[in-house]
C-alpha cells in the first residue's frame, strides 16, 4: 500500500508539530481551567456550600478535558516516539509528580462529598488544590528545561542516557529561569480558572477570584516579558550545522547540532511568528480589562487567545527543535529525525481527521448541555452532584 | 545493563498494571449493565428501573473514577520506565493507544460527566445515549488497548528499520486484525461483564438476605444472571480461541502452561493436574485427558505442538542467527546507503532473529563474543518459569466453568421458579464476589508473565526494554505507588461498602417539585415540552 505517499514525509511530520501543538492547546484550554479552578479553590470559597459550588463548575467537565492529556501523551508516543521515551525517562520524578496529582485530582472530585466529614472534606479541597497547582507549576518548568536543553545523549542504538545521579537531574530541573516558565505557566492557568469561574459561577466566589486573577494576570505578563529578555541574553540556542535532510529516516545522529547563538534569530528568519507572543501579551492585557470590567465571556476568550499566543510562542521559537540535548547536541531530538515511520504517521493523521471533528462536535455539546452558572440550588438539590 | 532496575521496572508495571485490572473490568460490565437497566427504563417508564440505574450507576462512579485514574500510570509508564521499549516499538504500538485516545476515551470521558449530570438537563432518550454513549467509549477502550497489547504477544505488521534502530510499521491491517489480539478483545472484554455480573449478583443477594430493597434486588439479579451466563460461556468459548491462537503465535507460551515438556505425539495431551519440576524438566503426578489439548490449541488431531525442550533447541537455533544479522546491523548502520550488498542480503536474511541476539546482552556487552556455553544460558532464558503459569491458568479456567454454573443456577431460578432463591444460593452469590477478579488476574498473569523474557514476542528482550535510570529512583516511585494505591483502595472499599449498605437513595426526580422546575428547564432550553419527562 502506497497512499501515504500522497502526502510527503516532511510535509506530514510538520502536520504532526501543528496536531500535537493543537493537542496541547488544548489541554492547556480545557483542563488548563479545571487545573486553575483547582488551584483558587481554597481561596475564593471558604464555607462547604461555596467549595462544593465551585468544584461542580468543573465537576461534569474535568474528565473528559483531562483527555486532552492522555491523548496528548498517546499522540507524542504515536507520532514521536523519541520524545516520548527520552522526555518521560528524563523527567522521570517529575512526571511522577504529575501522575500522582493526576490520580489523586480525579478521585478527589468523585470522593470529596461523599462523606460529611468536614476534616474528610477540607483533605480533598487540598487534594484538588496540589492536583492542580502541581501540575500546571511543573508543565512551565519542564518547558523551561525543553528551551534551555536536557542532559540526555543517544547510544549508537539510540538507547537514552542522562547524566548525572537523580537527585542533580531532579533539582536540576529546578533552575532559576524554568522557575520562572514554571511561574508563568501557574499563573497563567491560575488566570484561566478565574476566568472559567466568571462565566460558571456567581456573587462572592467570582468576586474573590477575580481579585486573584488580576494580580495572577498581570504575573503572567510580567514573567513572560522577563523570560523573553532571558531569552534574548541569557540562554543559548540550537541550531542545525548543515541544511537538514527532511525526508530522511527517523534517526536524530545523523544530523550535526550545534548549540549557541540564541533562540530569538528565529524572528529574523520568520518574523512573522511575532503574533504568537503578542497574542500573548495583547490576550492578557484583554482578560485583565475584562476582569475589571466583570465581563466574563470576554475575559474567558481572551483567557483562551492568550493561552494559545503563549504555548505557540514556546514551539514557533523553537521549531525544528523538540527536545534539545545539552549533554550532546547531535542527539538533540527534531521534526525532520524524530517522528514516526511515514506509514505511521499517515495512518494517524486519518484517525485525527476522521475523530477530531467528531470530539469536538460532542464536546461542544456536551459543554452547550452544560450551559449556565452553577447555582447553590443545583448542588444542593441533585444528589448526583459533588 | 542494571538487572536490580530491571526487576524493579517489571514489579512496578506488574503492580500498577494489575491494581489497574481491579477497576477496569468492572467499568466494562456494569456500564454495559447500567445501559441495559435504563434501557428498560426508557422503554417501560417505570421508576423503578431509574432508581437501579442511579443506584449501581452511583457504584459504577466510584469504581470507574479509579480506573481511569490508575489508567494515567499506565499510559505513562511506558515513556518513564521502558523507554528503549517505547523507542523500539513506538511506531507500531503508540498508535493504537493513540486512537484509543481519540475513538474510545474521549467519548467515554466526555460523556460520563453528563450521565451524572445530565439527569435534570437531558431528556429521557438523550439520557439513555448519553448513558450507551459511555459503555461503548469504555468497550472500545478495552478494543485498543488490547490490540496493543495483542501486537506485544504477536508482533504481526511491522518490521525492522536499522537506519532507526526500532521496529517500523508496515501494514496497520495486519496490526489491527492480529487474531491474537480479536480473541484477547473478546476474551477480556466478556470477563469484565462476567466481573459485574457477579458483582450485581452478590450485592443484590445480599440485599435479599436482609430482605431490603427487595423490589431492585430482584430486577437486578435477573438482569445480571441473563448477562452474566451468556457472558460467562462467551469467556469459555473465546478462551478456547485465545488457545487457538497461542497455538500458532506463542507456542512457548503454550508450552509452559501446559509443563509440557517433551513434543508429544499428536493429539497430545491435557495436563489437567500436575506438579511441575523445572529443574528436572518433569511433571509429577500428572493426570492426563487424552487429545484435549491437540484439540484446544491446534484444532487438528495429527499437528503436533512442540514442547518446552524443542522450543529452546529452536530457540539457541535463532540466536546464532540473530547473530549473523547482528554482526550485519553494525556494518549497514555504519555504511548506510553505501552497504555491500552481500551484508544487506545477510542482514535481511537473519534480521527476524535480531531479537535473540538482545538476549546475550545480559550476559556480555557485545553478544558477537559470546561463548557457547551464554548462548546456552540466553536459549534457556526463554523458557518462562513454569508452575506459576501452570497453576495461574488452572484457577482461571476452573472459576470460569464455576461461573457457567452459578448463572446458569440463578437464571434458572429466576426465569422458572419465580425468583425463589434459596438462602445458601445468596449466601454463595455474597462469598464469590471477589472471585472473577482473582480469575482475572491470573489471566493476564499467565498472558504476560508467559510472554517473558520478552516484552514483545521474539522481537525485545524485556531486559533490555528499560529506561537508563537508577535504583534509587525506581525504588521511590515505586514506594509512592505503593502508598498511593493502598490509601486509595481502602478509601474506594470504604466508600463502596457505604453506598451498598445506604442502598438505593430517595431519588430527588420523583418529588414534584423537581418535575416542575426540570420540566421548566427542558422547556427553556429549546423552547419546546419535552416529550419525556418522568412524570410517574
Amino acid at each position: 500500500m502506497t497512499l501515504h505517499d500522497l502526502i510527503a514525509y516532511d510535509l506530514l511530520r510538520v502536520v504532526w508539530w501543528l496536531l500535537i501543538g493543537f493537542l496541547l492547546i488544548g489541554f492547556a484550554l480545557t483542563d488548563g481551567f479545571d487545573m486553575g479552578v483547582g488551584t483558587l479553590l481554597p481561596f475564593v470559597a471558604r464555607t462547604d456550600i461555596e467549595r462544593r459550588m465551585v468544584i461542580n463548575t468543573v465537576g461534569p467537565v474535568w474528565e473528559g478535558n483531562q483527555v486532552w492529556f492522555i491523548l496528548g501523551g498517546g499522540a507524542i508516543f504515536a507520532a514521536w516516539p523519541p520524545l516520548y521515551a527520552v522526555s518521560f525517562s528524563g523527567f522521570y520524578l517529575a512526571m511522577f509528580a504529575i501522575l500522582a496529582a493526576l490520580i489523586v485530582r480525579p478521585v478527589a472530585f468523585k470522593y470529596r462529598s461523599k462523606r460529611e466529614s468536614t476534616r474528610w472534606r477540607t483533605t480533598w479541597d487540598w487534594a484538588l488544590f496540589a492536583g492542580g497547582a502541581v501540575p500546571a507549576l511543573i508543565f512551565g518548568v519542564a518547558v523551561g528545561n525543553v528551551l534551555q536543553g536536557v542532559p540526555f545523549y543517544l547510544t549508537d542504538d539510540l538507547y537514552a542516557m542522562y547524566d548525572g545521579s537523580f537527585h542533580a537531574k531532579f533539582l536540576g530541573l529546578l533552575n532559576p529561569f524554568a522557575l520562572l516558565t514554571g511561574l508563568v505557566s501557574l499563573s497563567m492557568l491560575i488566570t484561566h480558572g478565574a476566568a472559567w469561574l466568571g462565566v460558571k459561577s456567581e456573587g462572592v466566589i467570582v468576586a474573590r477570584a477575580r481579585r486573584i486573577a488580576v494580580v495572577s494576570g498581570l504575573v503572567t505578563m510580567a514573567g513572560f516579558a522577563l523570560a523573553g529578555l532571558w531569552l534574548a541574553v541569557g540562554i543559548e540556542g540550537y541550531s542545525f550545522a548543515q541544511t537538514p535532510i527532511t525526508d530522511g529516516p527517523s534517526n536524530p545522529l545523523q544530523s550535526e547540532v550545534i548549540r549557541g547563538g540564541s533562540w530569538l534569530v528565529a524572528y529574523t528568519e520568520r518574523p512573522w511568528i511575532i503574533i504568537a507572543p503578542a497574542l500573548g501579551f495583547f490576550g492578557t492585557a484583554q482578560a485583565i480589562r475584562g476582569l475589571r470590567r466583570q465581563s466574563e465571556l470576554g475575559t474567558f476568550f481572551w483567557s483562551k487567545l492568550a493561552i494559545l499566543g503563549m504555548i505557540s510562542t514556546v514551539g514557533l521559537t523553537m521549531f525544528p527543535f523538540i527536545l534539545p540535548s545539552s549533554k550532546d547536541p547531535n542527539s538533540s531530538l527534531t521534526v525532520w529525525d524524530a517522528s514516526s515511520s511515514h506509514l505511521t504517521l499517515f495512518i494517524m493523521l486519518v484517525a485525527t481527521l476522521i475523530f477530531m471533528p467528531i470530539i469536538l462536535a460532542y464536546t461542544a455539546w456536551v459543554y452547550k448541555v452544560l450551559w449556565g452558572k452553577v447555582t447553590e440550588a443545583d448542588v444542593t438539590d441533585a444528589p448526583q452532584s459533588y | 545493563m542494571d538487572l536490580d532496575v530491571v526487576e524493579l521496572s517489571r514489579l512496578q508495571f506488574a503492580l500498577t498494571a494489575m491494581y489497574h485490572f481491579l477497576f477496569v473490568p468492572l467499568t466494562l460490565g456494569l456500564s454495559v449493565i447500567v445501559a441495559i437497566m435504563e434501557t428498560v427504563y426508557v422503554m417501560t417508564g417505570r421508576p423503578i428501573w431509574r432508581q437501579m440505574t442511579k443506584f449501581w450507576g452511583t457504584l459504577f462512579g466510584i469504581n470507574f473514577v479509579l480506573g481511569v485514574a490508575t489508567g494515567i500510570t499506565m499510559e505513562f509508564q511506558f515513556g518513564m520506565n521502558w523507554s528503549y521499549y517505547s523507542h523500539y516499538v513506538g511506531d507500531v504500538f503508540g498508535a493504537p493507544l493513540a486512537i484509543e485516545g481519540l475513538m474510545a476515551f474521549f467519548l467515554e470521558a466526555t460523556f460520563v460527566g453528563l450521565f451524572f449530570f445530565g439527569w435534570e438537563k437531558l431528556s429521557r432518550v438523550q439520557h439513555l445515549v448519553v448513558t450507551w454513549l459511555v459503555a461503548i467509549g469504555s468497550n472500545f477502550s478495552a478494543l485498543w488497548i488490547l490490540i496493543a497489547n495483542g501486537w506485544m504477544q504477536n508482533p504481526v505488521g511491522a518490521e525492522f528499520n536499522p537506519m532507526t534502530m526500532r521496529m517500523e510499521m508496515t501494514s496497520f491491517f495486519e496490526v489491527l486484525f492480529n487474531d491474537v489480539a480479536q480473541a484477547k478483545f473478546v476474551h477480556t472484554v466478556s470477563a469484565g461483564y462476567v466481573t459485574a455480573a457477579v458483582f450485581v449478583l452478590g450485592v443484590s443477594a445480599w440485599y435479599l438476605l436482609g430482605a431490603r430493597h427487595v423490589e431492585l434486588a430482584r430486577r437486578s439479579i435477573a438482569v445480571a444472571a441473563s448477562f452474566g451466563l451468556a457472558s460467562a460461556l462467551s469467556v469459555v468459548v473465546l478462551g478456547d480461541e485465545s488457545g487457538y491462537s497461542a497455538g500458532h503465535s506463542q507456542k512457548m507460551k503454550l508450552a509452559a502452561i501446559e509443563a509440557m515438556w517433551e513434543t508429544e505425539p499428536a493429539p497430545a495431551s491435557f495436563t489437567l493436574f500436575g506438579l511441575p519440576n523445572q529443574e528436572e524438566r518433569e511433571t509429577h503426578f500428572a493426570i492426563h485427558i487424552p487429545w484435549a489439548m491437540g484439540l484446544i490449541g491446534t484444532r487438528s488431531l495429527t499437528t503436533e505442538i512442540p514442547g518446552i525442550n524443542e522450543l529452546e533447541a529452536q530457540a539457541e537455533e535463532r540466536i546464532r542467527s540473530g547473530l549473523i544479522a547482528y554482526d550485519a546491523l553494525l556494518t549497514v548502520r555504519q555504511d548506510r546507503e553505501a552497504t555491500d550488498p552481500a551484508v544487506m542480503a545477510r542482514f535481511e536474511e537473519h534480521s527476524d532473529d535480531l531479537g535473540f541476539a538482545f538476549l546475550l546482552l545480559r550476559y556480555l556487552e557485545d553478544p558477537r563474543e559470546a561463548s557457547d556455553a551464554e548462548i546456552t544460558m540466553a536459549a534457556e532464558d526463554t523458557i518462562p518459569k513454569v508452575w506459576p503459569l501452570f497453576w495461574a491458568f488452572r484457577i482461571m479456567v476452573a472459576l470460569g466453568f464455576s461461573f457457567i454454573a452459578l448463572m446458569a443456577y440463578f437464571f434458572y431460578l429466576a426465569s422458572f421458579k419465580g425468583m425463589q432463591f434459596p438462602r445458601w444460593a445468596l449466601r454463595l452469590a455474597v462469598i464469590v464476589i471477589p472471585t472473577p477478579w482473582i480469575a482475572a488476574e491470573m489471566g493476564w498473569f499467565v498472558a504476560e508473565f508467559g510472554r517473558q523474557p520478552w516484552t514483545v514476542d521474539g522481537v525485545l528482550p524485556t531486559a533490555l526494554s528499560v529506561s537508563h535510570l537508577g535504583v534509587s529512583e525506581l525504588l521511590i516511585t515505586l514506594a509512592g505507588f505503593i502508598t498511593f494505591y493502598t490509601v486509595l483502595f481502602i478509601v474506594e472499599i470504604g466508600l463502596m461498602l457505604k453506598y451498598i449498605r445506604k442502598g438505593p437513595f430517595m431519588d430527588v426526580a420523583e418529588t414534584d417539585a423537581w418535575t416542575a422546575r426540570h420540566e421548566h428547564r427542558l422547556r427553556t432550553h429549546d423552547g419546546n415540552v419535552p416529550d419525556a419527562t418522568p412524570a410517574e
